[in-house]
C-alpha cells in the first residue's frame, strides 16, 4: 500500500487509539493537516501552540490517556516548549508533533526553522528528527510506547515537510525493538520483605504519596496499606487526590506551602515511605536532614530518583501498584497507635478555623474553595494556575477521588490551567471541570477563552481577582518589606470579557454570596466565570503570619 | 572526588553526542573526558565518560546516562582492572641546536615522530594519562606550538563469559 509521510502519520495516531489532538497548523505541518481532513480524529485548534500543549496535558491528566498536541515548525514549534517542559516536570504522558523544514533546507537558517529536538531534549522522554518517511509508523509507534510506560513524560517528533510528502510502501510496524529502554515494573521480593521488616519496627512511620501514586494507579492500593498498617498519608503536590481529603489518616500536602500537620508528621516519623514521590525541594527542603533522623523506603520507577535528592534505607524499583501490592500481601503488622494519636491531636489543634476574610468586601479563599467543592461534587475536575490560587485549592478544595486535580506541580507553570480545563473538559465532557485562577495568571494564557468558545466547551472558571500577583506580592511583604511590578490596578472588565467570549459572568465579594453563586455557576449552561473580589493581604503562608504579628 | 570511568554503549545516531554532553552540563556533572568511535557492534558507538565526583554522584550519572533511550549499556569500569589509554600529538618549535635533546625525550617515552621539518618536530604519544603528563612536562623546556590530546578510551581486564 502506498501511503504519504502524512497519511502514515495520520494512520499510526489512528492506531494509537488517538481520538483527539490538540494543534495550531502551519506550513511545515501543512501535509499532515491535509491528511488529517481525511480522518476522524477531532482536532481542536487552539489560540496559541502553548495551549495546545497544556490542553494535550489536561486531556492526558483526565482521562488518564496520552495526550498529542501537533504544531508547525519554528515558532509553532518553541511555543510548544513551555508545554512540553511542564509536562516533563509532572510526568504526564505527551506526543508532542511538529512540523520541520523540508530536509534539504535543515541547518541553513532557512525561514521558521528551529532545532527543536536539540532545544527539547532536556525536557523530553525521548526524541527523533523523522529522516525517511517509511520510519513514521514505527517512529509514533515508539513514542506513544515510551510516552505511556515506565515513567510517563513528553516525547517529541519533529517530521519534516518534504517526508511528511513523501509516498512509501507502508508496512505494519513490527515489534517494538528498544534495547536501551529496561523497564522495571515489578518490585523485588527481597526488598518488599525489607520493607515489611522496616515497618514492622518503625513506631511513627508515615507514607508520602506523590504523582507517582496516581499515574501507576495504585490509590485503591495507597488507601488499604495506610489502613491496614493504620500509617497516616502526606502527600507531595502532585500526589493530592491519591487519598480522600477527609480520610482520618490524611494530613495535608507537605512542604513550604503545605500544611502544619503534614510538615509535623514529616519532621517527626521515624520512618518515611516515599512512593512515586521525587523528593522536590518544595515538598522536602531539608531532605538529607530528613533521612538522618528517619528510615527512608523509596518506592520509584525511575531509578534515577533513588538517591537522587534524598539516600534511602532500602529502595525498590518498581511501579507503585507493584510495589504497594506487594506490601499488601505480606500483611505486615504494625503498632502505631501512638503515633497516630499524636498525628490526630496536631492534625485537630491546627485545623485552620474558617473566618470571614480578613477585609471588607472580599471572599475568604478557603471558604471558597469548601464551598465549591461542596456543591460541584466528587466527579468534579479542577485545575488550577500557579500562585496563591493553586495553594488554596491545594489545601482546601475538598478531592474525594483520584486525578481530580490538575495542576502544574513541578514547573509552576502560570497559563498552565486554563488551556489544561479545556483539555479537561474536551477529554471528559459529562463532568465538571473547574479552573481556579488568580487575575494574573487568568490572564497568561486568555487568548485560549476564544478556544473555549469555538469548542463551546463548558468549563466553569472561578478567578480569585485581588488586582495583583499575589503569590510575588506576599513573597515581597514577607522578605523585601516593599513591592515590585505586582499591581495589576488596570486589569481588563472581566464582565465584558466574559460576555466578548459567550461566557455566562457572576462577580461576588463576600462569604455569603458563595454557595447561591456557585450554584448559579454549575446550573448555567456553557462556560461561565465567576469573578470573586478577594483580600490582596489574604497570605497562603499561615503560620509565617502568625509569627509576623508577633 | 575521584576519577570514575565509565564505558557507555550507544545507538550512533546524530544528535546523540549533544544529548550525553547536554546531560552533563545540565546537571553539573563534572566531566573530565568523553571519547566515542564506532565499535564492533554495528551501528552502535561506544563512548568512554571520565568523570570526576564522589560516588553519588557517578551512580546518578549512570543512571541518568541509563535514562537516555539511545544509551544501550553502561559499564563503570574497575579502577586496577583497566587498561586505560589517550594519544597527544605535540608540535614542538625546535632548531638544530635542540634537536637531539628532543629526539632523547621522545626515546625515553617511546614517542613517534610523525611529521618534521627544518623548524618543527611533531611527535605521538599513547600512553596512560600519567605518562602523557609526564612527557608533556619534560617538553615545557621547549616552544610548544600545539597540543592536541584525545580523551582516554579504556577496555577492563576480563569480559564477563
Amino acid at each position: 500500500m502506498q501511503l504519504t509521510g502524512a497519511q502514515a502519520m495520520v494512520q499510526a495516531l489512528e492506531q494509537a487509539g488517538v481520538t483527539t489532538i490538540f494543534g495550531y497548523p502551519g506550513a511545515a505541518i501543512a501535509p499532515f493537516y491535509d491528511a488529517l481532513v481525511d480522518s476522524n480524529i477531532r482536532h481542536v485548534l487552539t489560540r496559541n501552540e502553548q495551549g495546545a500543549a497544556h490542553a494535550a496535558s489536561g486531556y492526558a491528566r483526565a482521562r488518564q490517556v496520552t495526550g498529542v498536541c501537533v504544531v508547525t515548525s519554528g515558532p509553532g514549534a518553541t511555543n510548544v516548549i513551555t508545554g512540553i517542559a511542564t509536562a516533563y516536570m509532572d510526568s504526564i504522558p505527551l506526543v508532542a508533533i511538529t512540523g520541520q523544514v523540508t530536509t534539504d533546507l535543515i541547518g541553513s537558517d532557512s525561514f521558521q526553522e528551529v532545532d527543536i529536538t536539540g532545544a527539547t531534549s532536556p525536557f523530553t522522554k525521548h526524541n527523533y528528527l523523522v529522516k525517511a518517511a517509511q520510519d513514521l509508523p514505527r517512529i509514533i509507534k515508539e513514542a506513544f510506547y515510551l510516552a505511556s510506560t515506565g515513567r510517563p513524560g513528553p516525547v517529541l517528533i519533529d517530521v519534516p515537510q518534504d517526508i511528511q510528502m513523501a509516498v512509501f510502501d507502508f508496512v505494519e510496524p513490527g515489534d517494538l525493538y528498544l534495547p536501551g529502554y529496561r523497564l522495571v515494573t515489578e518490585a523485588d521480593p527481597e526488598q518488599l520483605l525489607a520493607v515489611k521488616a522496616q515497618l514492622e519496627s518503625a513506631r511513627a512511620p508515615i507514607i508520602c504519596a506523590g504523582g507517582g501514586v496516581l499515574s501507576s494507579k495504585a490509590t485503591q492500593e495507597l488507601l488499604a496499606l495506610a489502613e491496614m498498617c493504620q500509617i497516616p498519608v502526606v502527600t507531595t503536590m502532585m500526589g493530592i487526590s491519591a487519598i480522600p481529603y477527609d480520610h482520618p489518616l490524611y494530613l495535608g500536602t507537605l512542604g513550604s506551602h503545605g500544611l502544619f500537620a503534614a510538615n509535623y508528621a514529616l519532621n517527626q516519623a521515624d520512618l518515611v515511605m516515599l512512593i512515586g514521590a521525587r523528593v522536590g525541594n518544595r515538598a522536602m527542603g531539608s531532605a538529607q536532614e530528613i533521612a538522618r533522623r528517619a528510615q527512608i523506603v523509596h518506592i520509584d520507577i525511575d531509578p534515577a530518583e533513588i538517591g537522587k535528592n534524598i539516600k534511602p534505607h532500602t529502595a525498590i524499583v518498581a511501579d507503585a501498584k507493584s510495589a504497594l501490592t506487594g506490601l499488601l500481601a505480606l500483611a505486615p503488622q504494625t503498632d502505631t497507635s501512638e503515633w497516630v494519636a499524636k498525628t490526630d491531636e496536631i492534625k485537630a489543634s491546627h485545623h485552620l478555623p474558617e473566618k470571614p476574610a480578613t477585609a471588607s468586601e472580599t471572599i475568604y479563599p478557603p471558604t471558597l474553595m469548601r464551598i465549591l467543592g461542596e456543591l460541584a461534587g466528587p466527579d468534579a475536575l479542577v485545575t488550577t494556575e500557579v500562585g496563591q490560587n493553586q495553594i488554596w485549592v491545594a489545601n482546601h478544595y475538598p478531592f474525594r477521588k483520584p486525578h481530580a486535580f490538575i495542576t502544574s506541580g513541578g514547573m509552576g507553570t502560570m497559563g498552565y490551567g486554563l488551556p489544561s480545563s479545556l483539555g479537561a473538559k474536551v477529554g471528559c465532557p459529562e463532568q465538571t471541570v473547574i479552573a481556579v485562577s488568580g487575575d494574573g495568571s487568568f490572564q497568561m494564557s486568555l487568548q485560549e477563552l476564544g478556544t473555549v468558545k469555538q469548542e463551546r466547551a463548558a468549563v466553569k472558571f472561578v478567578l480569585l481577582n485581588n488586582s495583583r500577583l499575589g503569590m510575588v506580592h506576599e513573597i515581597q511583604s514577607m522578605r523585601y518589606k516593599r513591592y515590585s511590578q505586582v499591581f495589576l490596578e488596570e486589569n481588563p472588565d472581566f464582565g465584558k470579557l466574559a460576555a466578548a467570549y459567550g461566557l455566562g459572568y457572576g462577580r461576588i465579594h463576600s462569604n455569603d454570596q458563595i454557595a447561591d453563586a456557585i450554584r448559579t455557576m454549575l446550573d448555567t449552561p456553557g462556560p461561565y466565570l465567576l469573578e470573586c473580589q478577594i483580600d490582596p493581604h489574604e497570605p497562603t503562608l499561615y503560620p509565617v503570619r502568625k509569627e509576623e504579628k508577633g | 572526588m575521584s576519577q570514575h570511568t565509565l564505558s557507555v554503549l550507544v545507538n550512533n545516531h546524530p544528535g546523540l553526542l549533544s544529548k550525553v554532553s547536554g546531560l552533563f552540563s545540565r546537571r553539573s556533572f563534572n566531566i573530565h573526558s568523553l571519547a566515542v568511535g564506532i565499535c564492533e557492534i554495528p551501528d552502535c558507538s561506544r563512548m568512554t565518560i571520565v568523570v570526576n565526583g564522589d560516588e553519588a554522584m557517578v551512580d546518578q550519572v549512570i543512571k541518568q546516562l541509563d535514562k537516555l533511550i539511545d544509551v544501550i549499556e553502561i559499564e563503570h569500569l574497575p579502577v586496577q582492572n583497566s587498561v586505560y589509554r589517550e594519544m597527544v600529538l605535540a608540535k614542538v618549535a625546535v632548531e638544530a641546536s635542540q634537536r637531539t635533546e628532543l629526539l632523547q625525550i621522545a626515546e625515553i617515552f617511546r614517542a613517534k615522530i610523525v611529521d618534521v621539518s627544518l623548524h618543527h618536530i611533531t611527535l605521538e604519544l599513547t600512553g596512560q594519562a600519567d605518562k602523557i603528563s609526564g612527557f608533556l612536562n619534560l617538553l615545557e623546556d621547549f616552544k610548544i606550538l600545539r597540543i592536541v590530546r584525545t580523551g582516554t578510551i579504556a577496555v577492563p581486564r576480563y569480559e564477563e563469559a
